[in-house]
């Protein structure tokens, strides 16, 4: 008997685990896996690390450092068609449209499209701007990031941040410049983006904060309070847009990625789901606000309970209730791992409880997040990993799933 | 099934330990220890973490 045709679009992290995971509990499922970019799905944490530092420096070629990126696939090549290299422009009833004009019939669709970085909406200096979110983006910055080369990023969030301390580290001459108080000031919170502004500042970065660029110029930013910075190379790291333009007209709503209930399946498209960067849920270990959350580690707890989903309504029984992961984050920058669990950005007071953040990048620090007098989140500083789990299990302790009504 | 964690690429993320602590643990060190042969009931776990290592570290066979 043939299984269901289920077509999931986006071949990166989300994309990649959910059609695995749709194969090892629906081996008769006709598998379809759409990407727009030519590559295999890739890991993209390295791509502002260790990778951006070993092709700058000319370490690695392209095809090695590609190689270490590749992401290990469960998939025999008889398990999925995939097709690389053609974007899905539309959903219709009968299934996915792609830019190429053919229509891949689907009785279940997966959105896994993730996100692409927001530039900013001002002419000039097109030849030395740069965005990074893909190998390609990754292949065209690499090699402008020379000894001595000064380079302006604009936008203090992980990314942006991570550029710059790879930046330094090759030995060129860097300025962030961030509309906000401080870097990474959601996602950490003022105490501890604070101390970050430190150790950027003590490894030799200009940062620049409450400062937002007005124009380009040849070889110059311009920014608002008249002051103009130099640059042979700009990134833009701002931040990001959902890549949804391709599920207009599907039901779904769309606001901020794709609004999906706790069993992934789009609310207002039933025969759609979203999974990864792209979908918006409500965490119940925290409250029942819907969020995109932007980690590596959401691909592959969304992946699977998406999977479960399409497998219980398959056989004709109901997803069981309740989805709750622990979200996770790391950062690397000037060889300190900054390393959360929970959501430290829902929280309204932050409490050193190991080391000083004064010592940030010297010693070990873990900071503890609250709202309400109740845990949400804990982040290591620098931290050794037998330090952080004893923290991570206080903090499990404290969220438990909130009944919601 | 045995379990093998390239300690060469392995950052410490600790993402193992937190899928499959019944196979993946820290020492009060710091360090990384894991059960190297493993029964079949633990399979499953196993492949978990190795799906949440950031830095696909970890190899089964
Ligand atoms: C430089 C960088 C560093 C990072 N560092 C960290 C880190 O240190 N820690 C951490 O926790 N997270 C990090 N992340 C985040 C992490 O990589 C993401 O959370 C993860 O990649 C999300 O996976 P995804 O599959 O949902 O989306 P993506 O990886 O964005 O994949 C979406 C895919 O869909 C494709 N696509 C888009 N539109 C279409 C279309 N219409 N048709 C077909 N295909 C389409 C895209 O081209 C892309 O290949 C980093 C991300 C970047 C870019
Ligand atoms: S998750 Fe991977 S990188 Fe992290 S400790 Fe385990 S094996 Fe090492």
């Amino acid at each position: 008997m043939a299984g269901p045709r289920i077509t999931v679009v986006g071949a990166s992290l989300a994309g990649l685990r959910t059609t695995e995971a749709l194969k090892a509990a629906l081996p008769q499922a006709q598998l379809t896996l759409i990407g727009d970019e030519p590559h295999a799905p890739y890991n993209r944490p390295p791509l502002s690390k260790e990778v951006m530092e070993s092709f700058a420096g000319g370490d690695t070629d392209e095809t090695e450092a590609f190689s270490k990126l590749l992401l290990r696939s469960k998939l025999m090549p008889e398990d999925a068609s995939i097709r690389l290299g053609v974007g899905a422009t539309g959903i219709e009833s009968a299934g996915v449209r792609l830019a190429d004009g053919s229509l891949i019939r689907s009785d279940w669709v997966i959105a896994a499209t993730g996100i692409r970085p927001r530039r900013l909406p001002l002419p000039g200096n097109e030849d030395i701007r740069h965005v990074l979110r893909g190998f390609d983006d990754a292949r065209a910055l690499a090699p402008m990031l020379q000894p001595g080369v000064r380079l302006a990023v604009i936008g203090a969030g992980f990314i942006g941040c991570e550029i710059a301390a790879t930046a330094r580290k090759l030995g060129l001459h860097v300025t962030i410049v961030e509309p906000g108080p401080q870097p990474m000031m959601r996602a950490l919170g003022p105490r501890v983006a604070s101390a970050m502004a430190t150790l950027h500042r003590r490894h030799g970065v200009t940062l620049l904060t409450g400062r937002s660029v007005e124009a380009f110029k040849p070889g110059r930013v311009f920014l608002d309070n008249g002051k103009e910075i130099e640059a042979d190379v700009i990134v833009e790291a701002l931040g990001s847009l959902p890549n949804t333009e391709w599920l207009a007209g599907s039901g779904a709503e769309l606001s901020d990625g794709v609004l999906v209930d706790d069993t992934m399946r789009a609310v207002g498209a039933s025969s759609l789901f979203a999974v990864g960067d792209i979908a918006r849920f409500a965490n119940p270990l925290f409250d029942d606000v819907p969020r995109r959350i932007e980690h590596w580690c959401i691909p592959g707890q969304t992946a699977k309970r998406a999977a479960q989903t399409i497998v219980a309504i398959e056989a004709g029984e109901t997803p069981e209730p309740g989805f709750a992961p622990l979200p996770s984050f790391w950062s690397d920058q000037y060889g300190m791992r900054v390393q959360a669990f929970g959501a430290p950005a829902l929280a309204e007071t932050q409490t050193v409880v190991e080391g000083d953040l004064s010592q940030i990048g010297e010693a070990p620090v873990i900071v503890e997040y609250a709202r309400d007098g109740a845990l949400t989140g804990v982040i290591g500083l620098g931290a050794p990993p037998a330090l952080i789990a004893k923290h991570r299990a206080r903090l499990m302790a404290a969220l438990t799933p909130k009944e919601t009504a | 099934m045995k379990v093998h964690v390239n300690m060469d690429i392995c950052l410490l993320h600790g993402q193992c330990v937190i899928a499959a602590p019944e196979i993946f643990s820290f020492d009060d060190n710091g360090d990384l220890h894991w059960v190297e042969v493993i029964d079949d009931s633990q399979v499953a776990d196993a492949e978990a973490a190795s799906d949440a290592c950031p830095e696909q570290a970890i190899i089964l066979g």
